[in-house]
């Protein structure tokens, strides 16, 4: 159980070792470790700010679709205002367009009488003529008695 | 030594067998064979699957070996910022070294005992010690080279002035200054000497009690063996990470500046 040389040579071997794993083994393997731990955090933040993300999304989803059904419902409502109106508006035309109607018949109702009297009193003049002819014997004279045809024709119409 | 063990007979013969190193030369120049190839073997090991896996690092989805090594690595970085709060790029791969090379030393223990000697002297090696941590050589160059870095780090970052004066004036202050320089020599040679002879009693026992279970008679044998090298199992990876964990608190504290 002798300390001798050997003790140099396991030194040397241990130096070049220790210079071996310092240089060729311990910084690749450790980078890796290092840049995975990073791959893993940034995965992670990542992963974390996709839900975020996808919370904000169906937040403005749902904001949307909301906004969207109360328009939806305005635009009934005024659909059904419009609607009312145009009935309204509709049935106010078609009464003033009856009334119109009414009064134009009636106007015409009014002429026709008015020219059915006429020649009526015409008729009347010509008959009460004929007859007063008749019954004067050819005395009347129609220019004569211009004045007195004017004024029955008149007292008839 | 070898001659001796070679003609002694018996149960003492078998574990002074087993316990003798391959050894060529003669006094302070000479060589343990047997401690110097499996090392070297067992360093090459470890960097070849480490500088695999290296290779092929991604930070992507890791093969088998990457995350062998990446679980191996996170531990080491945990253990080494846990004690260690200064920056250095030497102490985390020196830490992972010495973990690995330590645990694979040991694990030589975990060979039958007489399998890789009854190999050896198949092809002609007559002494073999297959346990590198079983030879103070081993441990003592480990703990040396890590007691030159704690000096080295001392020096470097408190500057020889303030390394002397450490040395000199604490615990006790200047007017204890032989009992101080005394007392931190101590401390210091310490580290080394118990790093190296733990992890190599601890060894040296455990494959000692697997050379004595060696001897008994083959049907007690696995009774014996069998929990033993479970435990032994605890202890190798134990020993390991004990003598890298000291590394790295004699390593920080050689940083701390008082």
């Amino acid at each position: 159980m002798s300390i001798n040389a050997t003790l140099i040579g396991q030194m040397i071997t241990f130096a070049l070792l220790v210079w071996f794993t310092m240089k060729y083994i311990w910084p690749p393997l450790f980078d890796s470790l290092e840049e995975r731990k990073k791959k893993i955090a940034e995965g992670l933040a990542a992963a974390e700010k996709g839900h975020e993300e996808i919370l904000l999304a169906e937040k403005k989803a749902k904001k949307v679709l909301k906004e969207a059904k109360e328009q939806s419902s305005e635009i009934v409502t005024l659909a059904q205002k419009r609607a009312n109106e145009i009935v309204e508006e509709s049935k106010d035309t078609a009464k003033k367009e009856g009334e119109r109607l009414i009064v134009a018949a009636k106007a015409q109702i009014e002429q026709e009488r008015q020219q059915a009297k006429e020649v009526l009193r015409h008729e009347v003049v010509s008959l009460a003529l004929k007859a007063a002819e008749q019954i004067l014997g050819a005395e009347i004279d129609q220019g004569k008695h211009q004045d007195i045809i004017s004024k029955v024709s008149n007292q008839l119409g | 030594m070898a001659s001796e063990a070679h003609a002694a007979e018996g149960a003492t013969g078998y574990i002074i067998h087993h316990l003798t190193p391959l050894r060529v030369g003669e006094g302070f120049w000479s060589l343990h064979l047997d401690t110097l190839f499996f090392s070297a073997v067992l360093g090459g090991l470890f960097v070849w699957f480490f500088k695999t896996a290296a290779e092929k690092a991604t930070s992507g989805v890791p093969g088998l070996a990457q995350n062998f090594a990446e679980m191996l690595i996170e531990f080491i970085d945990t253990q080494v910022k846990d004690s260690f709060h200064g920056n250095s790029k030497l102490i985390a791969p020196l830490a992972l070294t010495i973990f690995c090379w330590v645990f694979l030393w040991n694990f030589m223990d975990m060979f039958p005992v007489d399998l890789l000697p009854l190999i050896g002297s198949l092809m002609g090696i007559d002494y073999l010690r297959v346990v590198p941590s079983t030879d103070l050589n081993a441990t003592f160059a480990m703990s040396i080279s890590v007691f030159f870095l704690i000096i080295f780090y001392s020096i470097k970052i408190k500057g020889p002035v303030g390394f002397a004066k450490e040395l000199m004036f604490q615990p006790f202050g200047p007017w204890l200054l032989p009992f101080n320089l005394l007392l931190k020599l101590v401390e210091e040679i310490a580290k080394p000497i118990s790093l190296a002879l733990r992890l190599f009693g601890n060894l040296y026992a455990g494959e000692l009690i697997f050379i004595l279970i060696a001897l008994l008679p083959w049907y007690i044998q696995p009774v014996l063996s069998f929990p033993w090298a479970i435990f032994h199992i605890l202890i190798i990876t134990l020993q390991a990470f004990i003598f890298m964990v000291l590394t790295v608190v004699y390593l920080s504290m050689a940083h701390e500046d008082h």
